[in-house]
């Protein structure tokens, strides 16, 4: 079994929410990518996504939007997240990594070139954020090859055909995306929420996972009863914005384990 | 034989094209593609677009046999499509009107669209006015900045401008701005995009529309000449009016078609929007086409001195007609068309925008080499009031 049904298998013996943290690789700086993945694992992620800079990030909001203008101002490439995840292999990192990012880079790199030296890094899956099941045929086929994942999202805005067709296309977790909009922390989650997870549980029996406006103690809490796992994303990233230099890592990794743990929040 | 129609259902031109869209959008271009198909068939949709195209338009634009040009470079005779004398001034309202009335058919209250040059900005609030919907336009701040006279014409017309800040702050971030604005307020908004470019349906439907351009052209051609042009020669940015101008001609294989690209300081200089002459393909705002990137798949920024045909991208359906041969594309450096742009002040009272004064720069290259018997036909896209300030500036003029 490959890490990413392992872990959830591991979430539901254990009755616990996972909770998948997302940073932008290369951001504030390449050398730290490393610290902060195996920070925010130690403060209590299950899975960790590595987000691939891209120069248009039309879906992402303006949180991550500036990650990756920072992480392509140190030059950050896919080769170079591929490094990033091979470091951590080496290092012992046992936690599930999954690349999140558009089309182009990995089209630039080649597909089957991509499906290979991400197998052999020990990546798990990847999230293409603009490719959906519909222009994905190609990138499946040459990932599955290699016993790698690929996640699609679902959204509330997707009729139940089209989540049955995903359905039927994903593997690893379905993405379900909590809201119509880009990402980014917001204060209230979306009532429509408990139907549409409902919705889509209805055609599948992958794990759930989710995402967009995820940041705090209670959204994981609230997902939790939910679905198998939360994503939360800029709210990391604002969270490193907010730290020191030095002590970035640290603050995560508190900021993880304050989301992640099931006692309620302790007072600001 | 039958002739292939295009795009194929996957919304592909060859293996260009196609749907690259985040999940959240993806019904809302089904859906728009299946009111789109309902409004072709629908006779009263037609009716409507024509009468509008017609007495709100001013359709048809004139072809003008371009007499002195013609005699200045002592060759083929040319003839501009002077879509400069469409209301608001370029080619696109057609589109502009086109998609408008089939937001009024969908029920959608809330029009986005981006703009560049902000003639596609003008055009959108124009209809949106006359039409009663609320319009946001937006617009890259560097492209605010050279296009300030566009800008309050939007605003006079009630449009609210978003000014981009992201990126390059030109049409490829208003795009991007665009996209997450509709993929938040997807339910009751329609995004008019302005260019041949985005995901399928898109491509299709601003070609349909601006088809107009050609279909005119065509009769015309006959009617001043008893035969069909040897050459039609248009800009080429996202290329919006090179396709509404080659497309009724892309079964006539003698005519040969060629479509102009931004040059910038030059190809070699890499400060260009050359997208078909220098890219190579990718995906970017939805579709499969040539695009201008690095080795690592990220977007390069371009440069042009029309901000009309700053664009890292181009249009599916020009990459498929590169690809099959059935047109060429070439570049015209800044420089060139501003050569262009003054040869046709001077010689025929013809101000043109800076976009369209790329193709009379081509023109100028290879009239002289052609017999008088052949006939070049030009898509005179806009007019070069918008350009007053970044000429002044290029030629040293203080205004």
């Amino acid at each position: 079994m490959s890490r990413i049904p392992a872990t959830f298998a591991r979430l539901t013996a254990e009755g616990r929410t996972g909770l998948i943290a997302y940073v932008t690789a290369g951001f504030p700086t390449p050398s730290e990518t490393p610290d902060l993945v195996r920070a925010l694992v130690n403060g209590g992620a299950d899975i960790i996504e590595l987000g691939v800079p891209f120069s248009d990030p039309l879906a992402d909001g303006a949180t991550v939007q500036r990650a990756n203008q920072v992480a392509l101002e140190h030059g950050v490439s896919l080769g170079d997240v591929l490094a990033m995840v091979r470091e951590l292999r080496a290092g012992g990192l046992p936690a599930p990594l999954i690349a999140m990012g558009y089309y182009n880079p990995v089209l630039a790199y080649g597909l089957e070139r991509f499906a290979e030296d991400a197998a052999a890094s020990g990546l798990d899956g990847i999230i293409p954020v603009d490719v959906p099941p519909e222009e994905g045929g190609p990138l499946a086929a040459a990932l599955a090859a290699r016993g790698l994942d690929v996640i699609f999202l679902v959204a509330p805005t997707s009729p139940d055909e089209r989540i049955a067709k995903i359905a039927g296309m994903a593997s690893g977790f379905l993405y379900c995306v909590s809201l119509a909009g880009v990402t980014g922390a917001r204060g209230e989650l979306p009532a429509g929420l408990p139907d549409f997870v409902a919705r889509v549980r209805r055609h599948t029996t992958l794990p759930l996972a989710v995402g967009f406006g995820v940041s705090r103690r209670e959204h994981v809490a609230r997902i939790g009863e939910l679905c198998e796992a939360a994503v939360i994303g800029s709210a990391i990233i604002e969270s490193i914005e907010a730290a020191p230099a030095g002590q970035r890592a640290a603050r995560v990794r508190a900021f993880v384990a304050d989301v992640t743990a099931t006692a309620p929040a302790s007072p600001a | 034989m039958t002739v292939p129609v295009y795009p194929d259902a996957a919304g592909r031109f060859g293996e260009f094209g196609g749907r690259f869209v985040p999940e959240t959008l993806m019904a809302a271009h089904e859906q728009l593609e299946r009111a789109y198909r309902e409004a072709r068939h629908d006779e009263r949709f037609g009716m409507e677009l024509n009468r509008l195209l017609r007495s709100y338009v001013g359709r048809p634009t004139p072809l003008y046999f371009a007499e002195a040009l013609t005699r200045h470079l002592g060759g083929a005779r040319i003839y501009l499509k002077r879509e400069d004398l469409a209301h608001t001034g370029a080619h696109k309202i057609n589109n502009a009107l086109g998609q408008a009335l089939l937001a009024k058919r969908m029920g959608k209250p809330r029009i986005i669209a981006e703009t560049g040059a902000g003639q596609h900005g003008v055009a959108t609030a124009t209809v949106c006015a006359m039409l009663g919907f609320q319009c946001v336009v937006y617009m890259g701040e560097e492209d605010i900045r050279r296009q300030a006279l566009n800008v309050f014409r939007m605003k006079l017309l009630g449009a609210e401008v978003r000014p981009v800040t992201s990126g390059s702050r030109t049409l490829k971030d208003a795009i991007n701005e665009a996209m997450r604005d509709w993929v938040t307020n997807v339910a009751d908004t329609f995004y008019i995009i302005g260019s041949v470019v985005g995901a399928h349906p898109y491509p299709m439907i601003v070609r349909d529309f601006q088809s107009v351009i050609g279909a005119e052209a065509r009769e015309q051609m006959l009617a001043a000449e008893g035969r069909l042009p040897d050459v039609a020669v248009a800009c080429v940015g996202g290329g919006s009016n090179a396709i509404g101008l080659f497309y009724p001609f892309t079964h006539d294989e003698g005519v040969r078609l060629t479509g102009v690209e931004a040059g910038g300081s030059g190809v070699e200089t890499g400060k260009h929007a050359a997208t078909l002459v220098a890219g190579r393909p990718g995906v970017l705002h939805g579709a499969r086409s040539y695009l201008l990137q690095d080795a690592a798949g990220q977007v390069l920024e371009t440069h042009s001195i029309s901000a009309g045909l700053d664009y890292p991208g181009v249009g599916p359906e020009h990459s498929w007609l590169r690809e099959t041969g059935r047109a060429q594309y070439v570049s015209v450096t800044d420089a060139e068309a501003l050569d262009g742009f003054q040869l046709l002040c001077r010689t025929e009272g013809i101000i043109p925008a800076l976009e369209p004064a790329h193709a009379i720069a081509h023109v100028a290259r290879i009239a002289p080499s052609m017999p008088s018997s052949q006939t070049i036909l030009v898509g005179l896209s806009g007019r070069g009031d918008k350009d007053m300030a970044t000429v002044a500036d290029a030629l040293g003029v203080t205004l």
